[in-house]
């Protein structure tokens, strides 16, 4: 049963026809009536090249991850019904360009379009826009209103598509099966909203904006799906900013470039996905070895190699943990919602700083991609990164780098005395600028002395491998603790990380509304793992079960390996395509139909 | 270079650079360079912490640990994007890149065409001694086909790169070659390119005592001459005539030069001033975020 107050309306044609920028379109002006909204790349497994789709689930509550059946389908080619039409809901409605031709039990769910009295097939997408428009109930003037503004850079197509909006949907309103057969689509009215009113915003985005409030001012980037947005949105917001973004000439010279531009005292990150940060994992050793504060964000894509570019997948985590040659200590986040890869990324940045060395946020294309109706975050207080005067108080609530060091770090005597890598009870140096005073700054990608300069005295060797090992501690005491959701011993703990948060909540839900108690762990911090802050979680439930958008299950195995504990069962997706809540559902049900007789095993 | 080489107080002498022990061999040809290096920022009255070195990996790479300045000594070919990064968030470092011919045109190669691409303000010594010395011996990329080495009993199976002549038709703001043997000269090239305004190549031929027996001392003494004044460096066929004429003479000193605008000026947020110590504006931060 679907939430009568949640309605999925999902947009499909072939590229080009402008899908994707009408999608987005009603989303915002539905985000503007105080709607929740979630817009996804439709999900259905029946993928085509050439054939793209987007999905737009619709709620008055607040919405965690896409729903696969579908409320209203906007069918701009008859390759959409094909596809389509068999997650239409009991109740769904298609709305078709022209006159496909259509199946039987279809066609009084249809409505057929006349795309060429209402302005012609290269406004298909806005007459879809404006009959849809009316179908959901929506006033009739607002939705062209808000077309025009949105296309205002392009006044001419404004116009038209406007003219189209209104005209569409004066049409529809005529229409005795949309006056009387659209119960099931139709929205309710949005809900108040405050003083600030949502924003629609992706996760790349959300990363971008975390990365400024906190500081970050230097980005370089080669360009990689599912990363690029990123990038794109530092781009856009560079001058306004004041950020430098280079595109560099591949992923080696992007990452070496943020390391200079941090070592010289501009907070950088880079941003790639699994081919590019192949190419990056010198630097991040590097990075380690100079004590380089750096981001790394990671959008994963299914590979190996080339993969499925503009799939998602979950199948990077032990890459990350183990990218760069040697040992050294590290931090991985995976955020699970919009809200996270703000809030992570900004901890990220403070982290790098803190630690001096690299830090990830771990994300994927869906996460990437996903545009979410979200509160405007506060940015008023959040404390923000100054390279070389320390990480202001109260950026963490626990622990602190700087606090007590067991051996205070040497005070520098005189300028030449600087020791950039001077040894101390955290592992972490003082920091100065090159250029920022009469300090000489010097480091080195060997082996090194406290003052940078290359080494061969095994002595100083052992000595510096046990300071940057150091840094562990710090880091174990920031960790961000595994989110628990539902309830405490329940039958079935459902355990997951980064994007496939919001399909786990729901289906913990599902499961608890139908009687049977679920919990669920979900991990937004991969890298240290400390045991202690979950353990007894995992041992409270009848039953556990990890939730993985890969084949091997990786999360698993790191907790087996960090804890001695073994997640027997797994649920692991890994075509490319999200863990939705109903896939989690249909997975568990065929599973208990399975060990229907059989006794089941925790 | 910029406006911090104008601080002239205290006045900067060759001691400041101090005298450091080498891991080179005796005769090396990395000791003249050394030497012009520091003779240079003398001349040009630049204190050790208004530089930046950038070096990769190689003999020539662990120069910079043997003077006094700020340094990063990064990867194997990697220099030029790191101080790439680091003049784009500090543009008032002075920056000098040096690394050997292995680490500026083989590994490096891509960023050695970008950087030209870039006009990025800074100056690449690169000490060209057409073999690499760290890994005892292999062919570089700069070898000549008739050079056998250990890796190459035949000579090496590709011809050798040119980078002068790729620098100038690639535009390369500044395009210069010096030797080893005559430190005078050579400071007076590295000053000038540290003076010019975008990127500056200076190629620097030295022998390698250990693994080159082609390129001794005495190979480069008969073949290079000093361009004079009736070399016009502005003039690109001219320098390309100098570069690919007879290589039994070869030409020291700026062959090549333009004015073109440098890398920073296409960034709105440098017109401000370096990327160092700014703090986030949150009301426009605020603005943006409510703009989604």
């Amino acid at each position: 049963m679907s939430n009568p107050t949640t309605r999925n309306l999902v947009i499909g044609g072939a590229a080009g026809q402008g899908l994707g920028s009408a999608g987005h379109l009603l989303a915002r002006h539905l985000v503007r009536l105080g709607h929740q909204v979630l817009v996804t790349q439709s999900y259905q497994s029946r993928i085509r090249g050439g054939h793209n789709s987007i999905a737009l689930r619709v709620s008055q509550r607040t919405l965690s991850a896409p729903q696969e059946r579908i409320d209203l389908l906007l069918a701009l080619d008859q390759e959409t019904i094909a596809l389509h039409a068999g997650d239409l809901a009991p109740e769904g409605r298609i709305l078709a360009a022209g006159s496909p031709s259509l199946p039987d039990e279809l066609r009084s769910r249809t409505l057929r379009v006349p795309i060429s009295d209402l302005g012609g097939k290269p406004l298909t997408n806005f007459i879809l826009l404006g009959v849809a428009a009316s179908c959901l109930g929506l006033e009739a003037s607002a939705l062209a209103s808000a077309a025009q503004a949105a296309l205002q850079k392009r006044p001419e197509l404004a116009q038209k598509a406007a003219g189209a909006v209104r005209a569409a949907q004066a049409w529809a309103n005529e229409q005795a099966g949309v006056r009387d057969g659209m119960g099931s689509v139709r929205l309710p009215a949005g809900t108040e909203q405050g003083q600030t009113r949502r924003v629609l915003m992706s996760g790349n985005q959300a990363i971008a904006l975390g990365a400024i409030s906190a500081g970050i001012r230097f980005c370089a980037f080669y360009p990689m799906t599912p990363a690029t947005s990123v990038n794109q949105t530092l781009v856009s917001l560079s001058e306004r900013c004041g950020l430098v973004v280079e595109q560099a000439e591949d992923e080696i010279a992007a990452i070496n470039m943020a390391i200079g531009a941090s070592f010289a005292g501009a907070p950088a990150l880079v941003a790639t996905s699994g081919g590019g940060f192949a190419l990056m994992t010198e630097g991040v050793s590097l990075a380690a070895m100079t004590e380089t504060p750096l981001v790394v964000v990671v959008a994963q894509r299914p590979g190996p190699a080339t993969g499925l570019p503009t799939r998602t997948e979950q199948a990077d985590l032990e890459f990350v943990l183990h990218a760069g040659h040697g040992e050294f200590p590290r931090a991985v986040f995976a955020p699970g919602s919009v809200e996270a890869c703000f809030h992570l990324t900004r901890r990220a940045c403070l982290l790098a700083e803190q630690s001096q060395g690299p830090v990830f946020v771990l994300t994927d294309q869906f996460l990437a991609d996903a545009h979410r109706a979200i509160e405007p975050f506060a940015t008023e207080a959040l404390p923000e990164l100054r390279p070389g005067s320390g990480v202001p108080e109260g950026a963490h609530p626990a622990g602190s780098f700087t606090a007590a060091p067991p051996s205070a770090p040497p005070a520098e005597t005189a300028p030449g005395d600087y020791r950039r890598h001077a040894f101390s009870g955290t592992g972490v140096s003082p920091r100065r600028l090159p250029g920022g005073g009469p300090e000489l700054v010097v480091t080195d990608s060997d082996e090194h002395t406290e003052a940078g300069h290359l080494t061969e005295d095994l002595t100083v060797r052992r000595q510096m491998v046990a300071k940057r090992l150091r840094k562990e501690r710090g880091l174990r005491e920031r960790i961000v603790p595994p989110e628990r959701y539902g309830d405490a011993r329940p039958e079935l703990l459902l355990v997951g990380w980064g994007s496939t948060r919001g399909a786990i909540l729901e289906a913990t839900d599902r499961l608890r509304a139908a009687g049977r108690p679920t919990g669920a762990l979900l991990f937004a911090q991969v890298w240290p793992l400390e045991p202690e802050s979950f353990a007894d979680a995992l041992s409270a439930a009848a039953a556990v079960i990890a939730i993985e958008g890969n084949a091997t299950g990786q999360l698993a195995r790191l907790i087996r390996r960090e804890t001695g504990c073994e997640i027997v069962r797994r649920l692991q997706r890994f075509d490319g395509l999200p863990i939705t809540r109903d896939y989690i559902l249909r997975a568990l049900g065929a599973e208990q139909a399975r060990s229907g007789a059989t006794k089941e095993k925790p | 270079m910029n406006a911090s080489g104008d601080r002239r107080d205290p006045e900067v002498r060759l001691e400041d650079f101090g005298d450091f022990e080498t891991a080179w061999c005796p005769g090396c040809g990395n000791f003249g360079i050394l030497a012009a290096v520091k003779r240079a920022l003398v001349e040009l009255q630049i204190a050790p912490h208004q530089l930046l070195f950038v070096s990769g990996i190689g003999q020539a790479a662990k120069s910079p640990h043997y003077l006094r300045a700020n340094l990063f000594n990064g990867l194997h070919g990697r220099a030029l994007p790191v101080a790439t990064g680091a003049k784009l968030a500090n543009p008032e470092l002075v920056v000098l890149v040096q690394s050997g011919d292995g680490c500026s045109y083989g590994e490096g190669g891509n960023h050695f065409l970008a950087a030209i691409r870039r006009n990025i303000d800074l100056t690449l010594l690169a000490h060209d001694n057409r073999v690499y010395g760290l890994t005892k011996g292999q062919a570089s990329p700069t070898s000549p086909r008739q050079m056998q080495t250990k890796a190459q009993p035949g000579g090496p199976t590709s011809e050798a790169f040119d980078p002068l002549a790729v620098a100038v038709t690639m535009h390369a703001s500044f395009v210069a070659r010096g030797f080893a043997g005559r430190q005078a000269h050579l400071a007076g090239l590295i000053a000038a390119a540290v003076r010019h305004r975008g990127f500056a190549l200076v190629d620097i031929l030295q022998p390698c005592v250990s693994y080159n027996r082609i390129h001794t001392h005495r190979w480069y003494e008969e073949r290079c001459y000093e361009l004079d004044g009736s070399h016009d460096p502005t003039d690109r066929d001219a320098a390309r005539a100098r570069i690919e004429s007879n290589q039994e003479r070869i030409p020291l000193g700026i062959l090549y030069r333009n004015e073109r605008p440098v890398l920073r000026e296409r960034f709105p947020a440098l017109q401000s001033g370096p990327l160092v110590g700014r703090s986030v504006d949150r009301a426009a931060l605020a603005e943006i975020v409510a703009g989604f």
